[in-house]
């Protein structure tokens, strides 16, 4: 009801836990005004992140309204909606449409976007929280910054579920420099959540959690139904698998995760909401808020790495406001234990991860600057006043954005220029840009959006035998399938038979043991706040709330070395199977202490000191070599590591990567167009040669300072190392053993060893080589 | 460490990392589909605006094979060019750079099917090219005579290194016929097992990687 009193404000927040039906909340004004009659064309733009909440939107907007007899026409407009509905939307706009990021992107993008947009008066931003951190979110507010100029009077709401800083989602949603109102609304009662206790203590590594199937089967048993939440797909394929295997009672169990085909997807998706399946076991796919019926129990298993993850994922359960939501934490290895009591302590304390500073990425804004050409010609000075009413995009300095402009315009070389065939040109001096042919307006909308795949293989069964289809594949994984390899996918194990037009087909086999572990997921790191609670609670003599287990486990580290602490750093030393060792215990999380691995071994390669390889966790680094480590202390000098991070990022391929999409989503590079088949040797070639060839000729074009910010911030996460550094100062503890200490011992199991590259992988290619050539039986 | 010697054909050639080959017999340099103003066509016709350097980078790597070989022929062996457009939109900048590089020696443009016809440079320009064995053209004929060495196709193969596979350009041959990676930037490849290669070569095919050293192994 506040809202609707303070409807009248420029921008608004709304904050309430899933299911306090803050969707409806957020319309109500909007069939107020429009209950009248008297508005003509478009009067309120709902914006979702998924495709299907705004359909599910729809459906619950549009019985009320008819019910009414309301004269409001409510529409929704996806990449699903017919083109022929497409356009009979922008001649003749509903009352309410209901879309996503990109398809408002698209529409913002066409020449008579000032028509559609003219009486525009309230736009609806549903689940900002998911939007808030992501390019769809940053993209989202260079569309609203549009839209705001189009159509002044707008109003701008954004829902979200409870999130720890509000003031910083209601900035990026109000125009800069426009004040945001926050609706906080009742929290509902604390969550009923604890960690599952089994009689099996967990192992000592891996994420799994195969080791309580028998326990998590018995809660669904208990309960109507479970949602089984992993941290990625490989590991929820894998848990599936087996639960299949152990269901004795034959209970009806589902699997839903994002690379399964949209078939098998919506098939799961329907019996859930018929309250067919007893459980579902999945991965972020199910994270947003659809409403998928009964569920009273979550299980998280592994440990969830980021409280406000958690929250939101508990909040599936128990869609009644006033009932608590139950869910159990299943801790997949011997530490996991110990990150979920952290998680369970957050969760009762109320503190969420606090979101990191956002600030608007360029490629986004290349983008939005093409999008903004094909709507027709602008000047630079309006569109980067304009730019700047976004809130992420609040401090854009001119020159970034000028290099941006000249990136659309000519490419933006140093050495040459496409005089002839620049994108955008200006007809005189000092004139409106515009686009040099218009036809180009066509090809800028095809590229439109800001999430970008790794390219994937469909998978599906051999036409013989029915060509049902099962999945995605990265195309990165088929390339390393033999015929006769056997992989699991959908929660069953197929053989690879062969890629026949560019799909992977695959048949059923017996074997129970699929030989080459599941495709990579995504890998989350231990949030920074669930670090420093662990690292408090090392601080403690005795920790009465842990199992017997663990707790054994950390006194005895206490007794043989030390406990990390928060504000130094733990460095032991000891020999081990004929290597040297070191471990750091940087508490840094998974993609951090991964980049301190590379950065460490290259120093200590510089140094003479024979590393031979490292694996990394959320916690630490453990390396091997050949040379005992005597003074780690020169290895984390900050200078140093800076170096080495300069020199290592140049031939990198997380930074290839990173180039490849932020190339695609500044339109350097053309998406490739769903169903355009890749044929002959002419049609691509890798970015990675248009990165090399941008590093060795012009070093300081704009691609390759977006692409540094990317990964300094994403895969390479340089900030949290640099976090540490500042954290620990010099205060550097070095532990000198002569045996692997209790917290290092599981890194041992850890997977992901990662070897030092040079010399090593050149060796193991030529004797390769030279083994094939001698199977062949030919002479080189 | 950067070449490869082997025998073809009753000759004794050597592939240099570059993917340049190189005859010794005959001081003959000769590489295949360099496709020079690619980027520039694809500006033309998409729209798309690549890193305008691949001319440069080509080149630069065709100067140092160059200066290590002192070749008395070098043989471009088509598609030098990615269109006739772009030849004559990227012409200045190569005359420049190719003067000191063609400056005494025999130098061949074989006619490939993006350059069909001459182009406007100095040099011999030829649909196909013999000597001693061995016949230079750009497209392999199905019924080729012994000793033919082409380009056209891009051959690619993958290498297992420790888990990893290695994807890299190589050159393809078999008993009969040679054929060579493409020696442009910004050019990308076809598998060795693509079944496009399996009507064309026979018996026991090789390939080379481009790696320091070059790397044979069985198709």
């Amino acid at each position: 009801m506040e809202m609707l009193a303070r409807a009248d404000e420029p921008c608004q927040l709304l904050i309430a836990p899933t299911g306090g039906g803050k969707t409806m909340a957020g319309f109500l004004p909007s069939l107020v005004e429009l209950a009248q009659g008297t508005h003509t064309g478009l009067h309120t733009l709902y914006v979702s992140p998924l495709k299907a909440l705004a359909a599910d939107i729809k459906r619950n907007l549009s019985g009320p309204v008819a019910e009414m007899g309301l004269p409001i026409r409510i529409e929704d407009r996806t990449g699903d909606t017919p083109s022929s509905r497409k356009r009979r939307q922008r001649a003749d706009p509903p009352h309410i449409l209901l879309t996503t990021p990109e398809s408002l992107a698209l529409l913002v993008s066409y020449e008579d976007a000032g028509r559609i947009f003219a009486g525009l008066k309230r736009i609806v931003v549903d689940e900002i929280h998911a939007l808030a951190e992501s390019k769809r979110g940053d993209q989202l507010m260079l569309a609203l910054s549009r839209l705001s100029t189009l159509a002044p009077q707008l109003r701008r709401v954004g829902l979200s579920a409870t999130v720890e800083d509000p003031q910083a989602i209601a900035q990026l949603l109000a125009r800069n420099p426009d004040p945001c109102a926050i609706l906080q609304a009742d929290p509902g009662p604390d969550p009923d959540i604890s960690m599952l206790t089994t009689e099996q203590p967990p192992p000592w590594s891996g994420g799994g959690g195969r080791y309580a199937i028998p326990a998590v089967l018995e809660q669904v048993k208990n309960h109507r139904t479970t949602l089984i939440f992993h941290n990625t797909r490989a590991q929820a394929e894998i848990f599936f698998h087996h639960l299949w295997l152990a269901n004795e009672d034959q209970l009806p169990i589902g699997i839903h995760h994002g690379a399964l085909a949209r078939e098998q997807r919506e098939k799961v998706e329907a019996a859930m909401v018929n309250g067919e399946l007893r459980a579902i076991v999945c991965t972020g796919s199910l994270d947003l808020g659809i409403d998928w019926g009964d569920v009273d129990l979550v299980i998280q298993v592994g440990a969830p790495k980021n409280v406000k993850r958690l929250v939101q994922r508990i909040g599936r359960a128990n869609h009644r406001y006033n009932a608590p939501s139950k869910a159990l934490l299943v801790p997949a290895n011997r530490f996991e234990v110990i990150e979920c009591l952290a998680a369970l302590q957050a969760v009762k304390a109320h503190t969420l991860d606090g979101d990191t500073d956002h600030s608007g990425p360029l490629d986004v804004l290349c983008q939005h600057i093409l999008i903004r050409a094909a709507a027709g010609p602008f000047t630079a000075d309006a569109l980067f006043t304009e730019v700047r009413s976004a809130g992420a995009y609040a401090d854009l300095p001119r020159e970034s954005f000028d290099q941006c402009l000249q990136f659309c315009a000519t490419g933006g070389y140093a050495l040459r220029s496409y005089d002839r065939w620049q994108r955008l040109m200006q007809r005189e001096e000092g004139g409106p840009w515009q686009l040099r042919d218009p036809r180009a307006a066509a090809q800028i909308r095809m590229n439109i959006g800001t999430i970008v795949d790794a390219d994937k293989l469909k998978v599906r069964y051999q036409k013989t035998r029915g060509g049902a289809p099962l999945g995605e594949v990265e195309e990165y994984f088929a390339s390393t399938l033999r015929k006769g390899d056997t992989f699991l996918i959908g929660g069953q194990i197929v053989r690879y038979e062969g890629l026949r037009d560019m799909v992977v087909e695959v048949s059923r086999t017996p074997n129970l043991k699929p030989k080459i572990a599941t495709f990579m997921g995504s890998k989350f790191a231990t949030s920074t706040q669930l670090s420093d609670r662990i690292l408090e609670m090392f601080r403690q003599e005795d920790w009465p709330d842990l199992p017997a287990h663990t707790r054994d486990w950390l006194k005895l580290q206490r007794k043989l070395s030390k406990l990390p602490q928060r504000d130094r750093l733990l460095v032991e030393s000891f020999p081990h199977d004929g290597r040297e060792h070191i471990c750091v215990y940087g508490f840094a999380g998974r993609n951090a202490q991964q980049t301190l691995g590379l950065l460490l071994t290259q120093r200590m390669e510089a140094e003479g000191l024979n590393p031979l390889g490292f694996v990394a966790t959320d916690y630490a680094t453990l390396i091997w070599g050949l040379t005992p480590v005597d003074d780690p202390a020169t290895l984390f000098s900050r200078d140093n590591l800076v170096e080495t991070l300069e020199t290592w990022l140049a031939d990198n391929a997380v930074m290839k990567r990173t180039f490849k999409s932020s190339a695609i989503i500044a339109g350097l590079i053309e998406r490739n167009s769903p169903g355009k088949r890749k044929t002959g040797r002419q049609a691509t070639f890798s970015t990675d040669i248009l990165y090399d060839t941008l590093r060795k000729y012009d070093p300081d074009h704009v691609m390759l300072e977006i692409t540094r910010q990317e990964a300094m911030r994403g895969l390479v996460d340089f900030g949290r190392i640099e976090e540490m550094l500042a954290r620990i100062g010099s205060r550097i503890d070095h532990v000198k053993l002569q045996r692997v200490t209790p917290l290092a011992a599981p890194l041992f199991l850890e997977a992901g060893r990662v070897p030092v590259k040079g010399l090593a992988e050149q060796k193991l290619m030529e004797e390769e080589a030279a083994r094939l050539m001698a199977l062949a039986g030919l002479k080189p | 460490m950067n070449a490869l010697d082997f025998a073809f054909s009753g000759t004794l050639l050597t592939a240099l990392s570059s993917g340049a080959l190189w005859w010794p017999d005959e001081e003959l340099l000769c590489v295949s589909d360099l496709h020079l103003g690619k980027s520039e066509r694809m500006a033309r016709r998409s729209g798309t605006m690549l890193p305008p350097y691949e001319v440069e980078e080509t080149l630069d790597r065709l100067a140092e094979d160059i200066a290590t070989t002192s070749p008395k022929t070098v043989i471009c062996l088509g598609d030098s060019f990615d269109d006739l457009e772009a030849a004559q939109a990227v012409r200045d900048e190569l005359a420049l750079r190719l003067a000191p590089l063609m400056a005494g020696r025999q130098w061949i443009w074989i006619e490939g099917n993006h350059d069909p016809g001459p182009v406007d440079l100095s040099g011999t320009h030829l649909a196909e090219f013999e000597q001693g064995p061995l016949t230079f053209r750009h497209i392999a004929r199905p019924d080729a005579r012994m000793g033919e060495i082409t380009g056209h196709y891009h051959p690619k193969a993958r290498l297992g290194a420790g888990g990893r596979t290695i994807a890299r350009p190589c050159f393809l041959l078999d008993e009969k016929r040679l054929i060579l990676p493409a020696y442009g930037t910004y050019t990308g490849g076809l598998f060795c097992d693509d079944p496009e290669f399996k009507s064309l070569m026979e018996g026991q095919a090789r390939a080379i990687l481009l790696n320091r050293p070059p790397l044979m192994i069985p198709v």
